[in-house]
């Protein structure tokens, strides 16, 4: 057993309100550079959707991730031999319009403009060459327009819906749609980084975020093409990679990152979890049917002895150990097996998870004025408006079987409460259905506390990192006093 | 007026290339020591796709040949020179020199139009990457222009260019032969020195990160603070 240490985190999609305050706080700290206008960092997106870039998912289009061919993981995109002949010229390389070509607007115009008879206007004015353009679409132009024949329509996920459940998916003034942050996944198994030919990508051992080494990137953009999620996005003003870098910064110094830091609705969580690196290659070869439960596999039990044993051979701290026992992420992924990662089929091994909407909307435009679509208090998770098989091609490889279980017991849980604090339902009624739910009254109310009455300290749980001592190993501290510091000493710049 | 022509001899071909192969290895090691950020293809890919192709793959392909050939034939001329004397192998060797040229020359124009003429590329083209392309556009040119009008240049060059080149090498510069060399040949070698007195400054410093140990390396790369395991004092 290799143990090794992993932040992670959890999204509660049923919590999202969609409000972008975590893209708006990532983009005010990262990403307001020149190059970096259009890249989001954390974005939010609307399902059914196209997402940013347009059309993500569909990795026949951008070729992203992992294929298992037989005994063999291959990147999609690029191996040791394309690598030599595609170098110059990326096959699978989306370009900026594939994103969008970051505006802003010519203000000045407005105090400037001669007298007329009209009122000026300020146009448009690409950050990229500065001359006026025509704005045709955003980093989030589907916002909100799911249902709609354009963007919703074209959502990858839609493949091998029945025409019934498209028709489900659009019903009551095309209403039914869901959010979907997103960010770096910082995977197990990146693809980004065994893509990149300088070796400057690469999984921080001690904590697994996966960093670009801006020194040693060199605009190869491999990266770029094999990342399934499009989340490594290119300067194109310095000429180097950038991504998500979970704002380590922060989490060294004991603070959620930004995007978790701001979120309104609260459904971020973030902890530790301590998994076997061993196990990764294997557990990435299997059938996609059976990823989901392949990559919990590799998630260990932090309080099993004979894990906190391997751990610490593996020179893991007892802080972190002792973290990992309160990680909320631990609790949702693996004790209670609620949440997913998202397109386990990229076998990227994802380490952000979601937990899967229990969309509410039960009613439906009939004859006669609005009808109930289920008699039930809350409906019948298989009737409900966004179709099992939607959301199984999200987060299940497009097997129902895993998000089934997540919605049933998340339902469960729902009457149970329900019981308790209004009374219209039976309690024993609400706990067979936990029971059924492969839950009980305990975990019941822990989900309960988890979810809707959590605190910030319950919902990240940091784990000490003692960069200060590692730093102190490697360089002597006093070495750099009264200098310039260390590090970057010159504004990242294009050229010499 | 033949003093002023060995004058200008001892410039072009003695004192150029020291200075140039001087600066050449200077800027490029302390380049890379203290700005090690700015070793980057600076590619435009992401900028503008489809161009990009029809430029920059037929100019490197043709490029990457045509310079290997220049230094194979420094290396060992001895054994090109053995390779020529059959008529159908130099015929061989020259038609496939003079297609890859012309490949480059056909790149190098395209994406200098495409430099020229896309706005988004415009913005990330920096008056230094038209003096490379320029210079590289003449180096070009005059090469594809002595092939055609020298021939063989693969013969030739193995005798009397690599000799003057391994003088330049040794620091005992001998310019018996190309005193002699038509004056396109002589623009010609004088472009290799200038763009190797450029090089170190300009883009062109992607040629030297070029990134050979991912075709051995292990696909995922972990960093450490520590070595993994070095707490219990046993490394994994
Ligand atoms: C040896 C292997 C080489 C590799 C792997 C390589 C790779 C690259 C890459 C990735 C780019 C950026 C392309 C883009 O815009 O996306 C580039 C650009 C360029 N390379 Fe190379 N290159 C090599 C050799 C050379 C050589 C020998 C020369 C010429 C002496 C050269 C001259 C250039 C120039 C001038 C550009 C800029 C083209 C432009 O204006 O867009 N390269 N190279
Ligand atoms: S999601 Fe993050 S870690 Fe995973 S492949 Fe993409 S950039 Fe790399």
């Amino acid at each position: 057993m290799n143990v090794r240490s992993q932040i992670s985190m959890v999204f509660h999609l049923d919590k999202c309100i969609g409000c972008h305050t975590c893209s708006i706080a990532c983009k005010n700290i990262w990403t307001d550079r020149n190059g970096t206008e259009y890249m989001w960092w954390n974005n939010v997106e609307t399902k059914p959707g196209t997402g940013y870039p347009t059309a993500w998912e569909d990795q026949n289009k951008y070729n992203g991730g992992w294929a298992a061919d037989g005994s063999r993981l291959r990147l999609k995109s690029t191996s040791k031999t394309q690598t030599v002949f595609n170098i110059f010229h990326n096959p699978s390389m989306p370009t900026m319009d594939d994103y969008y070509e970051p505006w802003t607007y010519d203000y000045q115009h407005l105090f400037n403009a001669p007298e007329g008879p009209d009122q000026p206007t300020a146009r448009p004015i690409s950050m990229v060459t500065g001359e006026p353009i025509n704005v045709e679409s955003g980093p989030n132009w589907d916002d909100d327009l799911s249902g709609s024949p354009i963007y919703a329509a074209n959502d990858p996920n839609l493949a091998g819906l029945s025409e019934e459940e498209k028709a489900q998916l659009s019903a009551i003034e095309r209403l039914v749609f869901f959010y979907f942050p997103r960010i770096c996944n910082h995977c197990l198994n990146p693809a980004c980084v065994a893509s990149c030919p300088s070796g400057a990508l690469y999984k921080r051992g001690e904590d697994g975020i996966v960093l670009l080494d801006q020194t040693r990137c060199r605009a190869w953009r491999a990266c770029i093409s094999a990342c399934p999620y499009k989340k490594v996005f290119f300067n194109w003003s310095t000429g180097k990679s950038e991504k998500c870098i979970l704002c380590f910064p922060r989490v060294e110094t004991g603070q959620a990152p930004a995007c978790f830091h701001s979120c309104v609705g609260r459904i971020r969580y973030l902890g530790v979890l301590l998994y076997d690196a061993g196990g990764i290659e294997r557990m990435a070869r299997l059938p996609e049917e059976e990823l989901v439960e392949a990559q919990r596999s590799l998630v260990l039990d932090p309080t099993d002895p004979q894990v906190i044993a391997a751990a610490r051979k593996s020179g893991i701290h007892d802080a972190v150990i002792e973290s990992a026992q309160r990680s909320p992420v631990y609790k949702f992924v693996k004790e209670w097996k609620l949440a997913l990662p998202p397109h386990v089929e990229f076998r990227t091994f994802p380490m952000l998870f979601y937990v899967p909407p229990l969309a509410p909307v039960m009613a439906n435009r009939g004859a006669t004025g609005v009808e109930n679509v289920s008699q039930d208090l809350f409906h019948d998770i298989d009737t409900a408006r966004v179709p099992m098989r939607f959301l199984a091609n999200l987060f299940g490889a497009g097997h129902e079987g895993k998000v089934r279980y997540t919605l049933r017991k998340q339902k469960a849980v729902r009457w149970y409460r329900r019981a308790l604090t209004v009374g219209d339902v039976g309690v024993d009624l609400a706990e067979r259905m936990l029971r059924e739910a492969d839950s009980n009254v305990e975990e019941a109310e822990a989900i309960y506390r988890l979810t809707s009455l959590c605190t910030v300290d319950d919902r990240y749980v940091i784990p000490p990192m003692y960069r200060e001592e590692a730093i102190e190993m490697m360089r002597d501290p006093l070495e750099h006093k009264q200098g310039v510091g260390f590090g970057l000493l010159r504004g990242p710049r294009r050229g010499m | 007026m033949t003093n002023l022509a060995t004058y200008f001899d001892q410039l072009l071909f003695v004192a150029l290339p020291y200075v140039a192969f001087f600066v050449f290895f200077l800027v490029s090691i302390t380049r890379y020591h203290w700005r090690g950020f700015t070793y980057s293809s600076l590619s435009s890919q992401f900028l503008e796709n489809r161009q990009h192709f029809w430029g920059l793959v037929p100019f490197h392909y043709g490029i990457i040949v045509v310079l290997t050939g220049h230094v194979v034939a420094w290396l060992i001329p001895r054994q090109v020179l053995w390779w020529n004397d059959r008529p159908l192998r130099l015929y061989i060797l020259e038609i496939s020199a003079l297609a890859c040229g012309l490949l480059t020359l056909i790149g190098l124009v395209s994406l200098m139009l495409r430099r020229l003429t896309v706005s988004k590329i415009r913005v990330v083209t920096s008056k230094l990457d038209w003096v490379v392309l320029l210079l590289l556009l003449a180096q070009v040119v005059s090469g594809v222009g002595t092939a055609v009008l020298y021939p063989w240049g693969s013969s030739w060059y193995a005798a009397m260019a690599a000799p003057y080149l391994w003088s330049i090498l040794k620091l005992n510069p001998d310019l018996t032969y190309i005193a002699a060399m038509p004056p396109l040949v002589k623009f010609h070698i004088v472009g290799a020195f200038a763009l190797i007195l450029v090089f170190p400054f300009s883009r062109l410093v992607h040629i030297l990160v070029i990134p050979n140990p991912y075709l051995w390396r292990k696909p995922q790369v972990a960093r450490w603070y520590r070595a993994p395991g070095e707490a219990a004092g046993e490394p994994v």
